[in-house]
């Protein structure tokens, strides 16, 4: 190791004849040395040979000129004249190891590349390995860099590699600072040294920033499975708010609820469809049309379902099951039938992709925040709605007490209809947040519509509070039990607890009191 | 026995027990009771005779598919009555009948798998699914399965077991109507969630298929096919003499009672507890012999009999023939499931509309389904 140091810092050269013949024809260790030497240097010249030799491309006689292949015809490597193929040429052998270290040479001369996304993607490529000899390559890197994001990328890699430097004083350095850049990769690599250290303090350092590190990713992991909890917690809300209108205030069990979901995400679908056609410029801003028609076209349905099938049936709630339900079917139909019956797929706007690093380790993806937050703004609407507006004063009237509200003069009719219309609306809403993160299909409604009203149930009837709750709790529960026991026994404890608990409960976790609990 | 048999040649058993209705229609009642047993001969011998002794060139011949989705029918027509006893009569609509029936299925399917021996596609004395997910021996819940009155015990058990504890939870705190039905429905779908997992034990997505033989007799052969019709009929049969003997004897009357107002039962000094877990938990036993007779002339189970749109749809087939009344279940699954098999062939992106559509119907206009409709061109 530190023979190959040495001749890396002996050999800092650019490339020139008497490389290229160690290269060629050297032993072994001069191959190697003079590989690291290049790629210490940072010669950008050199990566055509490193790259040609590294893919078998390299040819050389027993003396003379090397050259490279390229497209069938052969050049001068270092002068890149076109040159004529002779029998004596033979192809230069490189074996594993040699391999490694011209991997990690072309990583470091990559770190040289114009494109700051292809420095980065350098600088992680050397995080893997963390060789020494490939140290001053990194420092003259950061030297020039300027770009922030690869900056400090290449800080965290020349920790990394600094970690097995000589000098005691500069892995005492490199410690402290990878013990603040936690990630899997400096645990690894942190674990590692502290197997080979022998200096004393080195080691008890070393084992002090293994700890940290681990104390930081487990912290990582917890917010990240606090964030996935309250996500998909931010979804079920979605698909329940509508129930907790329809099934909650109105007291109508609706089965076609997931099925209104499907509508607002087809709606999202074919409003992208729409922008891609004739408004490519624009495509980013769909979603934004997205919402209010997704809205508007689940309403719409709702508000047929209710003047055909749902207003006749007020009172009976097990025919209402039955014929939403029959409902559902149609509309599942009708969707296979008009769009096929395979998923379509919606892509998720530009804005939209990739995420946003909190924690070393923990990336929170875009998508998932935007439905958290457009969970709560709509959450925060309904409520508005129903609290502050003469409409929801009028809804909730009548959900407490039909006679007496109709006696005072509220049309009670139009209301079962706009309340009907509204619940199925926030469905469609759903529907349209479902569309960026899961597949869009005929099927879609299906598996919502237990969850939606185990939300709703497990919530108490008739309460946003509760269906937030509820569906805040059921997304942390399934999130917490995913990793202990998979994803679908997971579901199945957490349904079998729901049972449980609504037997010792039967009115949900915010019972109704007074007068409106008495049916 | 004696006392049964007077019982179902009384003159007074037959009329439909309706709440509010007269107690009508005494004269066709020991008709009624010729015309069942005509038809269960009819059933359970004519169709194996049609099967068997007629040659196939004869126009009465019937062939394995039509004698196949005979049985399957009765299966199905049986899980009607059963569901009916539970909403008609006792007032309890569940949306998860159809885990009791898949539960009675898989019991049936785990003898049918260990039946097939070494005769699978690897040879082994495991099941062809175990082999493929690389065990090497049965889980212990497989132990002794390779006998059929092991498993001819369990097709009753496991499904009166989960019914007897869900009920007793359910019953005691309460929950009825629609909460009732919503917490059968995540029932289901839980079991479902369950049986879809290849670590279950229980073929995963698959389910059990390729059975090959039932207590020696191999599935194929149209005598095998035959019997296990007649059985079907039979099963049929005795289950709805059964129900009409529940149902017509003062248990019957207070579950009755229990269906249309709960709590002045409860003020006259019942509980309605056991009334109900009773009722309950026999529709679930019924449902699993069903299921134990539709699994060998199906020849497969899988995971999917326990969706939730599946027992949704065992509501129908009751709702369609007409609740509260013991013959419209048998009527409703006969007719939705012929014209399903019928309808699918011919016009299969019209089968859901058409079933979407019947929902809707029958719920606006039909409440008493068509026996419903019988009655009133009757009057």
């Amino acid at each position: 190791m530190t023979v190959s140091l040495l001749t890396a810092a002996l050999l800092a050269v650019s490339l020139d004849a008497g490389t290229l013949d160690k290269i060629a024809r050297g032993s072994q260790a001069e191959r190697q040395g003079a590989v690291s030497a290049l790629a210490a240097a940072g010669d950008a010249n050199a990566a055509a040979v490193l790259r040609a030799l590294l893919d078998g491309r390299l040819y050389a006689a027993a003396e003379g000129p090397v050259f490279i292949e390229e497209g069938g015809a052969l050049k001068d490597a270092l002068t890149g004249a076109p040159a004529s193929s002779s029998d004596d040429l033979e192809k230069v052998t490189i074996n594993n190891r040699l391999r490694a270290a011209l991997e990690r040479a072309l990583a470091a001369l990559a770190l040289a590349a114009p494109d700051p996304d292809a420095r980065l993607l350098a600088s992680r490529t050397l995080q893997q390995t963390a060789d020494v000899d490939l140290l001053p390559a990194v420092e003259g890197a950061l030297q020039k860099e300027r770009d922030p994001r690869v900056r400090e990328s290449l800080l965290v890699t020349r920790a990394m590699l600094a970690l097995s430097a000589p000098e005691r004083d500069r892995r005492l350095l490199a410690v402290e600072q990878l013990r603040r850049a936690p990630g899997s990769n400096s645990k690894r690599l942190l674990a590692q040294r502290l197997s080979v250290e022998t200096d004393p303090q080195v080691k008890a350092a070393l084992a002090e920033a293994v700890e940290s590190v681990e104390a930081s990713l487990r912290r990582a992991d917890m917010v990240g499975l606090v964030f996935s909890g309250l996500s998909l917690g931010s979804v079920l809300l979605l698909a329940a708010l509508g129930l907790a209108v329809t099934f909650g205030l109105m007291g109508v069990i609706n089965m076609a609820h997931g099925e209104l979901l499907m509508i607002g995400a087809y709606a999202t679908w074919v409003t992208q469809a729409f922008f891609r056609r004739w408004a490519p410029g624009h495509f980013d801003w769909y979603l934004l049309a997205a919402v209010p028609l997704s809205f508007l076209s689940a309403a719409l349905i709702g508000a047929l379902l209710e003047l055909t099938v749902v207003r006749k049936l007020y009172g009976r709630p097990l025919e209402t099951l039955l014929a939403t339900f029959g409902a559902s079917l149609i509309l599942m139909q009708a969707v296979r039938s008009a769009f096929g019956a395979q998923n379509v797929e919606v892509a998720n706007p530009a804005w939209m992709s990739g995420g946003i690093n909190v924690l070393a380790g923990l990336v929170l993806p875009w998508n998932r925040i935007v439905i958290l937050l457009f969970g709560s703004f709509v959450l925060l609407l309904v409520w508005a709605l129903l609290a502050r507006t003469r409409l929801g004063l009028l809804v909730r009237a009548v959900t407490q007490n039909r006679q007496r509200a109709a006696g005072l003069g509220v049309p009670t009719p139009k209301l079962d209809l706009l309340a009907f219309a509204l619940g199925s609306g926030i469905a469609g809403l759903g529907g349209c947040a479902l569309s960026q993160i899961s597949n869009v299909g005929p099927e879609l409604g299906q598996g919502f519509i237990v969850d939606s009203f185990m939300v709703v149930v497990l919530g108490g009837v008739g309460q946003l509070a509760g269906t937030i709750t509820a569906a805040a709790g059921l997304g942390l529960a399934n999130k917490m039990l995913e990793p202990v026991a998979g994803a679908v026994l997971a579901k199945i404890v957490v349904l079998g607890f729901i049972i449980l608990f609504i037997q010792r409960r039967p009115q949900g976790l915010f019972a109704l009191r007074g007068r409106a609990a008495d049916e | 026995m004696t006392a049964v048999t007077r019982r179902l040649l009384d003159l007074r058993f037959w009329p439909a027990p309706r709440a509010g209705a007269r107690a009508s229609g005494i004269p066709e009642s020991r008709r009624m009771l010729w015309i069942v047993l005509g038809a269960w001969l009819l059933l359970a011998v004519g169709v194996p005779i049609l099967h068997l002794a007629v040659p196939a060139s004869s126009a009465l011949h019937l062939g394995a598919y039509a004698v196949t989705l005979g049985g399957k029918i009765l299966c199905y027509a049986t899980v009607a009555l059963a569901m009916d006893l539970v909403w008609g009569y006792a007032g309890i609509l569940s949306l998860g009948h159809g885990v009791f029936f898949a539960l009675g299925g898989y019991a049936m399917g785990m003898y049918l798998m260990r039946a097939i021996g070494t005769d699978g596609v690897y040879g082994s004395t495991l099941p062809d699914f175990m082999v493929f997910l690389d065990w090497k021996q049965l889980p212990w819940y497989w132990h002794g399965s390779d006998s059929f009155l092991q498993q001819a015990l369990l097709v009753v058990l496991a499904p009166a077991l989960l019914a007897f504890v869900f009920g007793w939870f359910a019953f005691r705190s309460r929950i009825k109507g629609v909460y009732f039905s919503i917490i059968t429905q995540a029932l289901t779908y839980a079991f479902m969630l369950l049986f879809f997992r290849n670590q279950t034990g229980f073929g995963g997505n698959n389910g059990f298929t390729d059975f090959k033989r039932i207590l020696g007799f191999p599935l194929a052969s149209p005598r095998t096919r035959a019997v296990l019709f007649s059985l079907s009929a039979t099963l049929l049969v005795l289950s709805l003499l059964g129900c009409r003997l529940l149902v017509r004897s003062k248990f019957g009357r207070v579950l009755t009672a229990i269906r249309d107002a709960e709590d002045r039962v409860r003020f006259c000094g019942y509980d309605p507890v056991g009334f109900k877990l009773f009722a309950w938990t026999l529709s679930a036993a019924i449902c699993g012999i069903a299921g134990a007779l539709y699994v060998p002339q199906v020849g497969i189970i899988n995971p999917s009999e326990m969706s939730p749109a599946n027992s949704v749809e065992i509501a129908i087939w009751v709702a369609v023939g007409g609740r509260g009344t013991l013959l419209g279940p048998i009527l409703g699954a006969a007719l939705i499931n012929g014209a399903k098999s019928w309808l699918t062939v011919v016009a299969p992106e019209a089968w859901l509309f058409a079933l979407g559509l019947l929902f809707i119907v029958v719920t606006r206009w039909l409440p008493d389904g068509v026996l419903g409709l019988f009655r009133r061109a009757q009057k």
